[in-house]
């Protein structure tokens, strides 16, 4: 075995050298699955908005930012339309009291703030405890399907609300509440906001509408008045 | 019949895990199923046979003073290729085990193989010594996870057995050192 000196100039060249190569290689490696992995994560949101409202794959899904309601993070929203009929609303909330931190959750509202749907998407919690938050694992989000948020308190029954916790996961259980709660909280501000900006055209129109029973009125009046 | 000596030798004789106690942080932290640990496992014995190949194949060009550093960069890339190639073409799998995978780079038994084994043996040798311990790394992982599944969950390879919750120590951290402490001492027993 020949092996070489380590001189600085053999030492610096090796080192040079293997590091180029690698460097190029994982060029090469990333190019090559950087489509791919976007396609997986565009498929990923996908799926996860055709879970929580149903039909989504066949309509337009037309993406918006709205502000969370306590300030922090912003909600991601997402409308969809399908044959320009609304179908709901998906919403992607999160909250940082899970048992490990960050949990980031997947909610449908339909228009009227019914939640359709809701899924997990990404979490750290106890595999076996608080991944039972995830429908892979188990069924204990469907008790939220149907549910308003306006009459259903989401809250763990513990702390007086209405949702049954996941045995031996309350805080898991309470990070999910609270991310569904700000997700709806969000809606109905977004809701308020654009349904202020219906009612100023509404009101423009009912401007109008005065106007015209008015001179309608007076008319009838003059009607009235020569009859 | 030497080198199937040496390809067999990772499995039981020189298993990493269970005689060799090396690569423990990644054994303990994704064996909570049988499915995770096999993926880990083979993951590390796609890193472990690629570096012990690249290595083996350079060793004599490898100035002694920085082998080590050139060792590192071969693994670090290796692990990154596997790391983007999971993330492409199997999401699911890299989401149960995405933390892991970068963990890989600092896993003893690819280091301790390199510097070992593939930097004083021929590419041959070292390839089927790569092979063999890679193997012997996912045997030992499925194995741990096969039974944390089993006690934590009444599962194995995500069937369920029995429809209620397990023993849910098992799925914990505390499992997992209980589960491959009478791993270890059966291994042991075994080889005597």
């Amino acid at each position: 075995m020949a092996k070489k000196d380590s001189t600085f100039l053999n030492m610096t060249l090796t080192l040079l050298i293997v590091t180029a190569i690698s460097a190029v290689a994982l060029g090469f490696v990333y190019n090559s699955t950087k489509g791919p992995i976007e396609d997986a994560k565009a498929q990923k949101l996908k799926n996860a908005i055709n879970i929580v409202v149903p039909g989504a794959d066949k309509g337009e899904v037309e993406e918006f930012k709205v502000p969370s309601p306590d300030g922090g993070e912003e909600l991601t929203f997402y409308k969809v339309t399908h044959n320009g009929e609304l179908k709901g609303y998906a919403v992607n909330t999160y909250s940082n009291n899970g048992f490990s931190g960050h949990i980031s959750v997947m909610v449908g509202f339909d228009e009227n703030g019914v939640i359709i749907d809701n899924n997990v998407l990404e979490h750290a919690e106890t595999p076996g405890l608080g991944d039972k938050t995830s429908k892979d694992v188990s069924d204990w989000n469907s008790q939220f399907i149907g549910k308003n948020p306006a009459e259903f308190k989401l809250n763990v029954k513990k702390d007086g609300g209405d949702v049954d916790a996941i045995t031996a996961a309350t805080i898991s259980s309470r990070a999910y509440c609270d991310a569904l709660d700000r997700a709806y909280r969000g809606f109905v501000a977004f809701k308020e906001s654009s349904d202020s900006k219906l009612v100023e055209v509404s009101d423009d129109n009912t401007l109008i509408e005065d106007n015209n029973t008015e001179v309608d009125s007076t008319s009838n009046e003059n009607i009235g008045g020569t009859k | 019949m030497n080198q199937w000596k040496n390809f067999t030798k990772g499995f039981i004789k020189e298993n990493p895990v269970f005689i060799l106690l090396l690569g423990l942080c990644p054994t303990l932290g994704v064996t909570t199923s049988a499915i995770n640990g096999l993926g880990m496992g083979l993951a590390t014995t796609f890193v472990l046979l690629m570096s012990n190949t690249v290595i083996s194949l350079i060793k004599n060009v490898i100035p002694n003073k920085v082998r080590i550093p050139s060792f590192i960069v071969i693994i670090a890339s290796f692990v990154t290729i596997v790391d983007l190639v999971m993330a492409a073409y199997v999401p699911a799998l890299h989401a149960q085990l995405g933390l892991f995978i970068p963990l890989i780079v600092v896993n003893c038994i690819v280091l301790g193989r390199a510097e070992a084994f593939a930097s004083k043996n021929t590419v041959l040798s070292s390839m089927i010594d790569g092979l063999g311990m890679g193997l012997g790394f996912a045997f030992a992982l499925t194995i741990l996870g096969a039974v944390r599944e089993l006690l934590g969950s009444y599962a194995i390879f995500g069937y369920k057995l029995i429809n209620t919750d397990g023993m849910l120590v098992f799925v914990l951290a505390p499992g997992a050192f209980i589960g491959l402490a009478y791993l270890v001492a059966i291994v042991r027993r075994i080889n005597k």
